[in-house]
């Protein structure tokens, strides 16, 4: 038991790990700022594409998707970190991240931004634009507001998704907060800075988690 | 060819052609309705009253044919679709109110995003248009708090508020349950007593009787037979508008 | 092009290192398909024990489903690897990668799966009791064929998701087709390794990912 604690709670390298762990936290924000808008935006055009009239436009789109629902987010980032220098193209951590989240993300997003415009009733479009609004402005003020609403628990636990998948980028050396606990955990063999980056992604991500689930029930319900 | 705002129709159907992939729909449908007029569309299910009507605003696009709106030609290459929609206003049978906007906004959702006027003046109009239909207390309501008879309401408010030249409504009771039939077609009626130019697809024979100029029978996507309400729904001259009645009257 | 072609598609390495990549591929085809039965059936386990509402197992249910979902599986991949052995647990890579993420699986089906039995309407509980059914027999033979056949979809791309996951093996030294890809990477200062991983990925992936997009279509289909 005493060892578990030692090994697994230890307050003396938790506190040493503190300051390291918390600039960690800083640039995981700063990557989801950057990737979590990047990501909506792509994938909403993805959505608007895949759902198009045009055929080739929609293929393209749906292509897109599958590829990159496909490909491990990890096997992308190393593809982009490690394989493009072979090729003259040196990336920082930072830009591969940001290139190989917004892929990973835009594909996942346009499914669920398609699965809202779907959700939308076509009447609704219809009496938008039989009161002459432009096709842009039904989408804009009739069709988004209500798809976004429709798959809201969707869009939050696709933001929770890639809260946790930010841990990836301490693989290409980023120093955001899982790299900084588990640089600490090399130094001091001990597990613990571990357990306490745990701790705060749970106490970000949890009540998220939470939020969602009692959205899903409204809306079931 | 010029004419006189007097003899030009406000609606004006010609060779109207309509065929979803080689099904046949509309087989040249040609009709004009004069300013201030009523028109009744009765048939059967399937004779094509519901798309004749729907491409008088080019919800469906026609095959071929023409449709002017005070001389104004709809359909073609080179219009300008939006501002066109603006003088035809459209009132649908499942009401299709933007669930995520309160009464208000549904109706002025168009007057400042086409329209571009400020949010005052839009809610002026609006509330003059919600006024007209009796519902000046719903105004901060959003639809699901509506009953169905004041959801349709609001629509013919949200059509009403552009100021439409000619306004189509299609069976815009017959999602409702009975006995909030009546609300909206009072609130038809005073449209009607307004000048509204006004084509309407319905099976509400009492209301036609008591309120149309023309009655007009379609089947198989023709005009089968058309006149006064008395004569078409009193004496029809033509087999199929008998039997159809028939069907009614049992 | 010539360049392009050397750097990702170069002839001489792909056929060094495909072999190894092949074998990495069967490292990931096996963990992937134990992680989905064991993710599941712990998920749907878990799920009907929640059915019976004993409130210190719910509860305790509901804190682990909520814990695993909002961890990263990378973190607690770290925390088993690296800190089970100075508490005498020593396990392989492979089996932390295993059981990390068969126990995050389990964490999303749970919550999947009891929102299926939730939302199977009242009466198919009551018809079922009202022909001498005992809740387990009520619970297993009525509600739970409609939870889980209501909750195909979302289950699926949930499997899917976290199957992709076998790739962080990489970091703890898992011989799956990435870790072998960023050996072979290294080794032969070529990215075809790497394109050949991609490749390996899309094959085994894109059909279960398509086959999800067919599933959604289905089943949302009205009256289906």
């Amino acid at each position: 038991m005493d060892a578990i604690l030692q090994q697994f709670f230890n307050w003396g390298v938790m506190a040493q790990a503190l300051p390291l762990l918390l600039k960690g936290l800083g640039m995981t924000l700063l990557i989801c700022a950057v990737v979590i808008p990047l990501g909506a935006l792509g994938g909403l055009l993805a959505a608007l594409a895949s759902t198009a009239q045009a055929r080739a436009l929609r293929w393209s789109a749906i292509a897109f998707v599958d590829l990159f629902r496909a490909l491990p987010p990890l096997v992308l980032l190393i593809f982009i970190y490690a394989g493009l220098p072979f090729a003259g193209l040196r990336l920082s951590p930072f830009a591969a991240v940001t290139i190989a989240f917004f892929l990973n993300n835009s594909a996942y997003f346009a499914e669920i931004f398609r699965a809202g415009l779907l959700s939308v009733p076509k009447g609704q479009a219809e009496a938008a634009l039989s009161t002459g609004l432009t096709p842009a402005q039904t989408l804009i003020w009739v069709r988004l507001p209500q798809a976004t609403r429709n798959v809201l628990p969707d869009l939050l636990s696709n933001v929770v998704e890639i809260v946790k998948l930010t841990s990836l980028a301490s693989v290409v050396s980023l120093g955001e907060m899982l790299h900084a606990a588990d640089l600490v955990r090399s130094v001091t063999y001990n597990a613990s800075p571990l357990i306490l980056a745990a701790g705060l992604y749970l106490l970000l991500l949890w009540p998220l988690v939470r939020l969602i689930g009692r959205f899903e029930r409204r809306i079931a319900g | 060819m010029a004419r006189s705002p007097e003899t030009t129709p406000t609606l004006e159907v010609r060779a109207l052609h309509k065929a979803f992939g080689s099904e046949p729909v509309l087989r040249g449908i040609d009709l004009s309705v004069a300013r201030s007029e009523m028109v009744f569309v009765l048939g059967p299910s399937g004779s094509g009253k519901s798309t004749m009507l729907r491409c008088c605003n080019r919800l469906e696009e026609p095959t071929s044919g023409e449709i002017f709106i005070e001389g104004d030609r709809l359909t073609g290459p080179g219009v300008n679709l939006n501002a066109m929609r603006q003088r035809v206003g459209m009132v649908f049978q499942s009401f299709n109110l933007y669930p995520h906007l309160t009464a208000m906004g549904n109706v002025t959702l168009a007057l400042r995003r086409v329209q571009k006027k400020s949010r005052a003046e839009a809610e002026a109009i609006a509330a003059e248009a919600l006024d007209k239909v009796g519902l000046s207390d719903r105004a901060r309501h959003h639809p699901g708090q509506l009953s169905g008879g004041q959801q349709q309401r609001v629509a013919i408010a949200r059509a009403l508020a552009l100021k439409p030249t000619v306004m189509l409504f299609d069976e815009p009771t017959s999602a409702l349950d009975p006995e909030l039939v009546g609300d909206v077609l009072a609130v038809m009626r005073d449209v009607k007593a307004a000048g509204m130019t006004m084509l309407v697809v319905s099976h509400e024979m009492g209301f036609a009787r008591e309120a149309a100029d023309r009655v007009i029978f379609m089947d198989g996507g023709r005009i089968v037979e058309q006149g006064p309400p008395d004569q078409v729904l009193g004496a029809p001259t033509h087999d199929r508008t008998r039997a159809f009645l028939r069907r009614f009257h049992a | 092009m010539d360049r392009f072609l050397d750097t990702f598609f170069n002839a001489e390495v792909l056929a060094r290192y495909a072999p190894s990549i092949l074998d990495g591929a069967l490292v990931t085809v096996v963990l992937s398909v134990l992680i989905v039965l064991s993710g599941i059936g712990l998920g749907t386990l878990l799920a009907c024990l929640r059915a019976y509402r004993i409130r210190p197992i719910s509860f305790l249910i509901v804190i682990y489903a909520d814990i695993l979902r909002a961890l990263p599986p990378l973190v607690v991949i770290l925390v088993a690897y690296f800190g089970l052995p100075n508490v005498g647990v020593v396990l392989s890579a492979s089996v932390v990668l295993y059981l990390v993420l068969t126990l995050v699986l389990a964490a999303f089906a749970e919550e999947i799966v009891w929102a299926g039995i939730t939302s199977t309407p009242q009466g198919q509980w009551e018809a079922a009791r009202s022909t001498g059914l005992g809740f387990t027999q009520a619970l297993v033979w009525v509600v739970l064929p409609q939870a889980v056949r209501m909750v195909i979809p979302p289950l699926t791309n949930r499997a899917i998701a976290i199957t992709k996951m076998t790739a962080l093996g990489l970091v703890i030294g898992v011989p799956d087709i990435l870790g072998n890809a960023s050996t072979a990477q290294s080794f032969s200062a070529n990215a075809s390794p790497l394109t050949l991983a991609a490749i390996a990925y899309v094959i085994l992936f894109l059909p279960f990912v398509i086959g999800s997009r067919w599933l959604e279509a289905r089943f949302a289909r009205p009256g289906a």
